[in-house]
């Protein structure tokens, strides 16, 4: 009788505290890319993400934060299954990640139409930005077309009149010659969009934009496809010749693979971008220190995004003391943009894409001989997206 | 366009046909000879890029690399044909095609343990890593036209070690009849390593030549190996031949397409029209010629006789 007893109390015990853990969580779903080559910047992200969340104890108001990490196998399709298990099964409060503007895309529904948050960590597609913006829908990045419109800016400065485009026919790709061609006011002598992410023999394209003769060749091609851009890009005998543009392309990822076999058409050379390992905000060189210590190597702006997410969900939670059901509380407190970030003080946008500044970047040696990329100046100054003004909320 | 432009895209085309040769003539033995569908060809591929890069890196000579990568693919397809490949022979070809999906993804893992995601780079010495004027204003990169001398070199070696010799003509023979070779006294089981060892090198050398242009990456065999299947159905499975012709024509109308098509519908349609139709269209290409070709010659442009 009396262990019965005992027995029947440990039950209701072991159910309280079952109970008590499942209600004391903040649960994230981690969309990613983490197999496939472009499984290098999903590793960036979900180092980026665990150093985030040392920071903050492994807490945000009180719960304890469970993450779990899903592979998008850079496919939409798979994004979505992945996106959908993580809603339906797992039931997270908030799924955050996104590489591939094409996978966010396919995902969007998922997420949204139950209810939930999403917080794009990279992906930034026109659709998400003006038509199909969300409230419950949150950028810690910025809109494609942003950065390539800053190039746009800093290639009429440098009088550049002529300009060939080099990028993949994808969701992404398209925004960010959209995005150039806003911007820029000289003449596009050519065009070519590449199978993606299939193609990474660039030579037919490389020998058209050498016969057109431009002042510039402007590329946007992130991954594993930029580095063998950059590379043909030098074998042709180019880089001396057509200076080159890049957004997306030459980052942290890629630099130390560049280094390696020392090319050096790429050093000095220029891309935009929100933001630099070097950016002087007291956010950007927390994360930058304490990611270089714990991995031993410099951050991507994937990583700075990413890292961004975690102090954003944080700022939600917090503002409800943890009460996940106060959706519009969380909602509201995501948009004032209160959390400290990478970028220094920002605000929302009203269809949640961050108004920032667009600095132009160069490649440089720091002082252990690291080849890295640092802040020049602002080319755009706290930059609303183009398609905001289509977003009905 | 200019007759300049109009030369180094062929030559860019040929350089694609001959990378596509070398993976598509191992790919045709293997199918033809030992009825083997072999989707972890592009394993090899990717293999011989990784043992190339490595070897470069402790070398410090990519010509040194790709002297000890050979050897190293010849041997790791000698043992995935002894281990894996020798028991599918006899089993049907969606049998194979689940194993060897099975070998991709074993070999996709295994590489990301031992060289980790990001992938290598392959650094070339300096005469190769230019460019050189092969005409009065058309530079063409250097490494772009030994990987065209490689390709032709082996073609014509294939060619010799077919036709002339006598390990050539158990090929052929295998090709055409194998249980007729196998009754008439010849070591098949040995044959068929040999060819697979010697289809997994040409695969091997496929990836070390596209490696210092693409960088080394985990799965680049799958992305090719599309294209290199396309090649053999076209050429006809089993046929060297078949092969290099398909290979080319593949190599030629790809990058002929991506070249000039965009050009060519803008004069029959409006450019922006154009601009969006041009890749996708350039990317059906070589897939409406496999088409094509299977439905006036199912059995390909070069298919070996068989009894």
């Amino acid at each position: 009788m009396f262990l019965r007893t005992i027995g029947a109390g440990l039950v209701a015990a072991v159910a309280l505290a079952t109970a008590a853990a499942q209600a004391a969580e903040v649960k994230i779903g981690f969309v990613t890319t983490l197999t496939t080559p472009a499984g290098v910047i999903g590793r960036d992200m979900k180092d980026a993400f665990e150093l985030g969340l040392e920071d903050i104890g492994r807490k945000m108001g009180g719960l304890d934060v469970n993450v779990i990490y899903e592979d998008d196998g850079f496919k939409p399709e798979i994004g979505k299954q992945k996106t959908d298990k993580l809603v339906q099964k797992d039931d997270v409060d908030f799924v955050a990640g996104y590489i591939w503007s094409h996978v966010l895309l396919a995902s969007r529904k998922s997420v949204l139409g139950a209810g939930k948050f999403l917080i794009s960590s990279n992906a930034g597609p026109s659709q998400l930005a003006g038509k199909l913006c969300h409230q419950n829908f949150f950028s810690t990045s910025w809109q494609n077309d942003q950065t390539p419109m800053a190039m746009g800016e800093v290639l009429n400065q440098r009088g550049v009149k002529s300009l060939y485009v080099i990028a993949p026919n994808y969701a992404a790709g398209k925004n960010m010659v959209a995005g150039v061609q806003r911007t820029f006011k000289g003449k596009i002598v050519g065009k070519d969009m590449t199978k993606w992410p299939g193609q990474l023999d660039f030579s037919a394209e490389l020998a058209k934009a050498r016969a057109a003769k431009p002042d510039g060749v402007f590329i946007f091609y992130p991954g594993k496809a930029g580095g063998a851009f950059m590379k043909q890009y030098q074998q042709a005998g180019l880089s001396g010749q057509i200076p080159l543009y890049s957004v997306f392309t030459v980052d942290s990822i890629s630099l130390p693979k560049f280094q390696k076999v020392n090319l050096s058409g790429v050093m000095g050379s220029f891309m935009t971008q929100f933001w630099a390992p070097d950016l002087d905000t007291p956010q950007s060189k927390k994360f930058v220190s304490g990611f270089k210590k714990k991995y031993g190597r410099y951050p991507s702006f994937y990583a700075a995004q990413t890292y961004d997410t975690v102090f954003l969900i944080k700022s939600a939670v917090e503002a409800v003391n943890g009460d996940l059901k106060n959706m519009d509380g969380m909602r509201a407190a995501m948009a004032k943009a209160t959390f400290p970030s990478v970028r220094g003080p920002f605000k929302y946008g009203k269809n949640h894409f961050p108004v920032q500044n667009f600095y132009l970047r160069e490649v440089v040696k720091d002082a252990d001989g690291v080849w890295t990329t640092a802040a020049r100046k602002v080319v755009l100054k706290d930059h609303v997206d183009t398609y905001a003004k289509d977003c009905k909320m | 366009m200019t007759w300049a432009l109009l030369l180094e895209q062929t030559l860019n085309g040929f350089q694609l046909g001959v990378l596509l040769f070398l993976l598509a003539a191992g790919l045709t033995l293997v199918f033809g000879i030992m009825d083997l569908v072999n989707l972890a060809h592009g394993s090899l591929y990717m293999a011989g890029a990784f043992f190339c890069a490595t070897f470069t890196d402790w070398t410090d000579s990519f010509i040194l690399g790709v002297l000890l990568a050979l050897p190293a693919t010849l041997l790791l397809g000698i043992v995935v044909e002894m281990i894996a490949l020798r028991t599918l022979y006899a089993r049907d070809h969606l049998d194979q095609v689940l194993a060897t999906f099975g070998i991709i993804l074993f070999f996709n893992e295994l590489a990301r343990i031992v060289w980790g995601p990001e992938g290598l780079v392959i650094p070339l010495p300096g005469w190769l890593d230019g460019n050189i004027e092969i005409m009065a204003d058309v530079f063409y990169p250097t490494f772009r036209i030994l990987i065209i001398a490689v390709g032709l070199l082996v073609a014509l070696g294939l060619y010799v070690l077919v036709a002339k010799t006598r390990i050539g003509m158990l090929i052929r023979a295998g090709a055409s009849d194998r249980d007729m070779v196998g009754v008439l006294g010849v070591n098949v089981k040995m044959l068929f390593t040999l060819i697979f060892g010697l289809g997994a090198a040409l695969a091997g050398l496929a990836g070390m030549m596209a490696g210092p242009i693409i960088e080394v990456n985990i799965g680049m065999g799958e992305e090719i190996l599309i294209l290199a299947f396309v090649v053999i159905v076209i050429g006809g499975i089993g046929s060297i031949r078949g092969a290099f012709v398909a290979a080319l024509i593949v190599g030629l109308i790809d990058t002929m397409g991506r070249s000039f098509l965009d050009l060519l519908l803008k004069t029959l349609i409006s450019g922006n029209a154009a601009e969006t139709a041009a890749p996708a269209l350039s990317a059906m290409l070589v897939y409406i010629l496999m088409a094509t070709v299977l439905f006036f010659r199912p059995q390909g442009l070069f298919a070996p006789r068989s009894g």
